[in-house]
């Protein structure tokens, strides 16, 4: 056959699997899937509850308020000048978008086994909804934070917003890549092992308390010196604390640790899609 | 015509037995002979994908050195056996999974009907749930919207199409996903025996959309089938599988030729020593005869006279509720009728561990016109699938006199019923 003609296929399914084998076109000519996944998952999620969205809202409103008891009044952490509801409230909303995206995403292959085993599509398009539908539900949640915001505000409070706040949007991308980075690495490593199924659930819950949500990184380096760089190297802790400081104006971040955060965050997604675009083709043998 | 799609030594290879401990071991063997440059060391072995031998290698090659070329606009028939490898070849057709080694290239997009309705979700409703399946399948929202009312009209659910999918029946939900499917407008198109969907007036809707896909529209079609009369009725060439391997490649008519005639080989062997049987093996069928009100055995039957169907069987444990079907079929694939005690026998039919156990199906009025036909014997238990042979038994009807008029009606399909005709004035 003519060199031509060899060119003119218009894919090849081969056994070789190449270092990183990403179809631009391909995924765009998806996108409508990518849109119907995302309103499936948020219209199907609460149908036949009653209260409906509304428990978008309740989860991190009484979550908050648990926090604020147990944390601030019983065990006195210090928040500085800010309101201690208002603090929790702004670490949880951050911290539930990370923890949501990254245990979605960690069973991307599992839960899907019935449509992927059947039809082929970028497989990558099922986080990537799982990320975008999240960010929907973060959006509501941040509402009410900014409702209490407001009322915290008038009443006083000493909380000032940052002029960093335009850079908000991008922490919060920053933060759904982390969870859709991690989630893409464990997704594609418990389709053989599914010792890691155990370790996501009571792993994610641990990680919570070394990444800073329910009190502030200064406090970390003052009480417990020696196992501070714990939280100091954990990116997490770093969004989550720029997040408050760009809400609240409450808090201690520079160039580094932002710099630090962003270059994790980003070999962390790269790895992810790697490994994961190499586990879609074979894994339905091995689920 | 120019070739769409191409096929080059693809192989598949599965390990078998659990994903335990073993896999790590072997993945850092792989791992290991990579890094050295050296070819993958499970690769060597493997044996041949023979369901029935017991297995001496903890690798089976589901599918070896498949090659074959399709062009634009043909109706490539796909046929073997149970577990010949036509699942793991559309798999790979359909990018579920990727071969071993080899490679298939295609010049068109390839979208499969394999199983109808994935993705459905029950709490959207059917308007909803046809553009996410539609999408699944790689059709654009706009594409689906230019659609939208033909496939509604096709799946016939037009007042329940804005009704959550969890409130349809499953034939309903068959319907509405296959009507999804058969608007899917890809290059090429893998069909695997979806034409058992739905009631009869569906099915009928369901095989002329596909013939009009296939023939009509001048579409590129994979179709796999056991169904003879349809690969037949379809298909411009085929390919038969055997054990992974390709073993004829050629026109349609030959290739259903060459697979019936292998079956027949299958058959000189007696029952005890088949191996290409399925079911858990508790169950087993020993031996199948027919024989006339003389108790003389026959294979050259005629139509109209009673014939009995002996079946020896044994089981090693204490079966209850047992269904013996005989399922009469023709040269073309289609069963013409069955028997099954299930429907005739108001008690259960329960056994207790036997080495020889004897039923009796008495037929009467033997109703099948002139042909060559092949029995299927099935056994299932409230546990399952006990046993199952294809061509169990092969025989003639040469004739016969079946109304007793002295004329012999010949029909090639369906079967022979008494009736009888009067002129009223």
């Amino acid at each position: 056959m003519s060199k031509l003609n060899e060119e003119s296929w218009l894919y090849t399914i081969s056994s070789k699997k190449k270092l990183i084998d990403f179809n631009f076109k391909e995924i765009w000519h998806y996108r409508d899937l990518l849109v119907l996944f995302v309103k499936r998952d948020v219209v199907t999620l609460y149908k036949q509850t009653i209260l409906g969205p509304l428990w978008y809202l309740i989860q991190p409103l009484f979550t908050a308020l648990t926090f604020t008891l147990i944390f601030n009044k019983v065990a006195n952490i210090e928040t500085g000048t800010v309101p201690p509801f208002l603090f929790n409230l702004a670490g949880i909303s951050i911290w539930n978008y990370f923890s949501t995206c990254l245990t979605t995403t960690s069973d991307t292959f599992k839960s899907n086994e019935a449509i992927f085993g059947k039809v082929y599509f970028p497989r990558i398009i099922v986080p990537l909804s799982i990320i975008i539908s999240n960010l929907l539900k973060f959006g509501i949640q941040l509402l009410i934070f900014i409702a209490f915001y407001i009322y915290y505000y008038t009443n006083g409070a000493a909380i000032a917003v940052e002029s960093s706040l335009v850079f908000f949007p991008f922490i919060v991308l920053l933060m759904g890549f982390l969870g859709l980075g991690i989630g893409m690495i464990i997704s594609s490593l418990v389709t053989k092992y599914r010792d890691l199924k155990f370790l996501v659930s009571f792993g994610v819950q641990l990680l919570m308390y070394v990444s800073a949500v329910m009190y502030p990184l200064a406090l970390m380096r003052d009480k417990l010196p020696n196992i501070a760089w714990v939280v100091e190297y954990n990116p997490l802790a770093y969004i989550i604390e720029t997040a408050r400081f760009m809400l609240l104006g409450t808090g201690t971040i520079n160039g580094f640790g932002i710099a630090y955060t962003v270059i994790i965050t980003f070999l962390i997604l790269f790895f992810g899609i790697i490994i994961f675009n190499r586990t879609e083709k074979t894994f339905i043998d091995t689920v | 015509m120019s070739v769409i799609l191409k096929a080059e030594n693809i192989s598949k290879q599965y390990r078998l037995g659990l994903v335990g401990t073993g896999t790590i071991s072997h993945d850092l063997n792989r791992w290991w002979a990579r890094i050295r440059g050296k070819e993958d060391p499970y690769l060597k072995v493997g044996a041949v994908n023979d369901r029935s031998t017991k297995a001496d290698s903890a690798y089976v090659w589901a599918l070896r050195d498949i090659n074959f070329e399709v062009k634009k606009g043909e109706v490539l028939g796909i046929i073997g056996k149970n577990g010949a490898g036509k699942s793991t070849l559309l798999k790979l057709l359909s990018r579920v999974t990727i071969p071993t080694t080899g490679e298939i290239k295609t010049r068109g997009r390839i979208a499969s009907l394999l199983e109808v309705g994935t993705g459905f979700h029950p709490e959207l409703t059917g308007r909803e749930n046809m553009y996410l399946n539609g999408a699944i399948l790689g059709m654009t929202k706009a594409e689906i919207k230019a659609k939208e009312t033909e496939i509604i009209e096709f799946s016939g659910c037009q007042r329940y199409v804005d009704t959550p999918v969890k409130r349809y029946s499953s034939g309903m939900r068959v319907r509405l996903a296959f009507a999804v499917a058969a608007f899917l407008e890809p290059d090429i198109l893998v069909i695997d025996e979806v034409l058992a969907v739905g009631d009869a007036e569906f099915q009928k809707k369901a095989i002329g959309k596909m013939q009009d896909i296939s023939k009509g529209e001048g579409r590129t079609v994979l179709f796999v089938s056991h169904n003879m009369a349809a690969v037949k009725n379809l298909c411009t060439r085929a390919i038969v599988l055997e054990n992974g391997t390709s073993v004829f490649e050629g026109a349609t008519d030959e290739a259903v030729d060459f697979y019936l005639s292998q079956n027949k080989i299958q058959e000189s062997i007696p029952l005890t020593e088949r191996k290409d049987r399925s079911g858990n093996g508790d169950f087993l069928f020993k031996d199948i005869s027919i024989v006339n009100e003389k108790n003389e055995n026959q294979l050259n039957l005629l139509s109209g006279e009673s014939y009995k169907i002996q079946i020896c069987s044994e089981t090693r444990v204490k079966q209850a509720n047992l269904k013996v079907r005989v399922q009469f079929i023709d040269n073309k694939g289609s069963i013409r009728f069955l028997c099954n005690n299930y429907f005739v026998d108001a008690t259960a039919f329960n056994l207790e561990a036997t080495k020889n156990n004897v039923i009796e199906y008495f037929i009467p009025k033997f109703p099948l016109p002139k042909g060559n036909y092949t029995i299927q014997l099935s056994c299932f238990s409230s546990d399952g699938l006990q046993d199952d042979i294809e061509n169990a038994l092969s025989f003639n009807v040469v004739g016969g006199d079946f109304f007793k008029s002295g004329k012999e009606q010949i029909s090639k399909e369906g079967v022979l019923v008494d009736y009888t005709f009067k002129r009223i004035n």
